[in-house]
């Protein structure tokens, strides 16, 4: 069941060797890439939807599926378009950051494969501002492909003309949003945009794009190499693959490690991070996918399969597979409240619920953590949450309201304790 | 957002700055950039040329840089779009300088990754050492900011300083890197603890072969 070093598809995960595209090629990267865009690009396509990968931005859309609905004539006029979501900003998460450093030609591979897949023009990569030494890897790790004739025209001597490039991000959570990263790479404001249109229809300059997350692209040219039943022998049903998880918080070693989807949770931090800080007595709570999923109290969590439907089944979600690991030291409300900040700094304030809601949780939620708040203000913030969830252009206002709501659900005696002790409502609401 | 900043005094600024051109190599630079996007949507760039133009106006200031509306006006009509579409921009992202900064701007991560494993420290050591949130010290040399969650959870708690980061900090190690960084004295970037990046501390769990040599896992393949 557990994974085995041959099955790591990201072997220079901690860049114990170098990232140039010699050493890359060594362990595998570009290796007859002209052979695996052979079979064509509706024959990729179908491997990869085989292979049964989902989406590792988040959303945990599969892959193939997402490419599928690219156009399949493009013009010159109306080329298409691969976006690559490296605009890695969601609290927890840190993988992409690993694979563009370490392993940057899997990325640039994959980009190609993809592109070729969907029939796109050209790649770009959108990574966070703040990755400045990632940049540089990554930027001179396309100049090695370009020049040894991997991108470009006659891309890996493929016949197909692709080209890579990259673009910098200047510090904004919502630009990881799709179509904010779109309006973003246009050069405006990172506001996310209504759909319809998807981008597939109308994305980048108006043409058909899809945005994928690094993590997804990176593995495409190994599944390819191997094979959809090789991919998919690892995780449950609909939830196949390895996957690099990033566990953070009170563990004793905290790291970034790929491993089998479905791994149960205790097995992941028994094997990789050497236990919970004081033992699994003194585990608290954990946040398995990222700030925006909801957090598992330590009950629940201990033993439950790490994947898609697994986490969902306990109402919270693999997100990006960011494990935030939170033992009885914690003050819960206040990490969830700097939940709330983050969101009240990062909303992009286009929607009012959004932009209003996230400031007005998070002032509450300041307020619950020293107790200074009349019990009934709980079930009023959690209306509130509601009244956010589900009433904006895009997910950061879901992102902000179910962080809090899970805090409600799993910690509510927690919130009254505070209140108690506190001796109740002292000054008035804001 | 970036948060309000209180932007220097305009005639000053413009006196100053009105005069703002790439210097010769980060206009081939800035040509680089544009060239990476269809003709006629230059725009695409402009993230990328307030970067530069924020770096360069830090090269002569020896600070990280920061955008007097002038460099923004000079930017905007560099890629022929209107200076609002330009200053837009330059508000919306929260890497962009508003305000002129000091010599090092030290930008401590208090996301709730970071704060579980003592964000609170790190940010103690600093103004202790005399820093104060969101402003720069008299001698000019540090900026402080706390900002949200930079990408580097599994190395938690740290600050980026300028372009490099510095993780699995602690009161101590974030008081020496101060002073090490006040007294021009060289500092190591990355783990502030003996680990190699995001691998658990004292070695791998996985892929052991990888440490000493560039293992090729294919054999083992089917």
């Amino acid at each position: 069941m557990s994974l085995q070093d041959k099955d790591r598809i990201f072997t220079n995960l901690y860049g114990f060797q170098d990232w140039g595209l010699k050493a890359a090629q060594k362990r595998g990267d570009w290796d007859k890439t002209k052979d695996l865009l052979k079979i064509g690009p509706d024959a990729i396509i179908e491997v990869i939807k085989a292979s049964g990968l989902r989406g590792r931005g988040g959303a945990g859309f599969p892959t193939g599926m997402k490419w599928s609905f690219m156009p399949k004539n493009p013009t010159p006029e109306r080329p298409s378009f691969l976006v690559i979501n490296a605009d890695e900003s969601e609290p927890g998460s840190c993988k992409d950051r690993e694979i563009i450093r370490h392993d940057p030609h899997k990325l640039i591979e994959g980009a190609l494969v993809a592109g070729f897949a969907m029939r796109a023009r050209a790649a770009y990569i959108y990574i966070r501002g703040e990755y400045i030494y990632e940049a540089k890897i990554l930027e001179a790790a396309v100049a090695e492909a370009y020049a040894a004739g991997l991108i470009g025209k006659n891309a890996a001597k493929s016949g197909y003309d692709f080209d890579v490039f990259v673009h910098r991000g200047a510090g904004a959570y919502i630009c990881g949003e799709e179509t904010a990263m779109i309006e973003s790479l246009e050069g405006k404001k990172g506001q996310p945009r209504l759909k319809p249109p998807f981008p597939a229809g109308a994305g980048l300059y108006g043409c058909p794009t899809t945005v994928n997350n690094v993590e997804s692209i990176a593995v495409a040219p190994t599944i390819l190499r191997r094979g959809a039943e090789w991919f998919s022998s690892f995780g449950r049903e609909n939830n196949k693959g390895t996957k690099l998880f990033q566990i953070s918080g009170h563990v004793e070693k905290p790291c970034v490690v790929e491993e089998a989807m479905s791994i149960p949770f205790r097995e992941l931090i028994e094997k990789h991070c050497g236990g919970i800080r004081g033992g699994w007595d003194n585990l608290l709570a954990v946040i398995p996918g990222g700030s925006s999923v909801p957090l598992v109290p330590a009950a629940q969590i201990m033993d439950a399969p790490m994947d898609f439907d697994g986490l969902r089944e306990l109402g919270s979600g693999l997100g990006t597979a960011a494990v935030i690991v939170m033992d009885k030291s914690t003050d819960i409300v206040r990490a969830i409240s700097r939940l709330s900040y983050f969101y009240k700094h990062e909303s992009c304030g286009q929607c009012t619920p959004c932009r209003e809601g996230t400031g007005w949780m998070w002032r509450v939620m300041e307020r619950l953590r020293e107790g200074k708040a009349d019990v009934s203000e709980i079930d009023t913030l959690f209306q509130v949450t509601k009244q956010v969830e589900g009433h904006t252009i895009c997910a950061l206002g879901d992102a902000a309201a179910w962080p809090i709501q899970g805090l409600i659900r799993h910690f509510r005696p927690e919130l009254e304790r505070r209140i108690a002790e506190h001796g109740g409502m002292l000054e008035a609401a804001e | 957002m970036a948060d309000v900043v209180h932007i220097p005094d305009e005639a000053e600024v413009r006196a100053k700055w009105g005069g703002f051109a790439f210097t010769a190599a980060n206009k081939k630079k800035a040509d680089g950039y544009i060239a990476r996007y269809p003709d006629g949507r230059q725009q695409s760039a402009v993230m990328a040329l307030l970067d530069l133009a924020q770096r360069q106006v830090g090269e002569e200031t020896k600070t990280q840089g920061w955008l007097p509306v002038p460099v923004i006006e000079y930017v905007a009509a560099y890629l022929g779009m209107p200076y609002m579409r330009a200053y837009e921009v330059a508000t919306f992202y929260t890497m962009y300088n508003l305000a002129p900064v000091g010599r090092y701007h030290v930008q401590v991560c208090g996301t709730t990754p970071c704060m579980l494993r003592g964000s609170d420290d790190v940010m103690a050591a600093c103004k202790n050492k005399g820093l104060v949130k969101g402003g720069t010290t008299p001698d000019g040399l540090f900026t402080l900011n706390e900002v949200e969650c930079l990408g580097a959870c599994a190395n938690a708690p740290m600050v980026q300083i300028n372009d490099d980061n510095f993780e699995d900090l602690t009161y101590d190690s974030m008081s020496a890197l101060l002073d090490a960084l006040a007294n021009g004295k060289p500092v190591k970037i990355g783990p502030q603890i003996d680990r190699q990046v995001s691998c658990p501390e004292g070695g791998p769990t996985t892929l052991k072969e990888m440490v000493d040599a560039n293992h090729d896992y294919r054999k083992a393949w089917k």
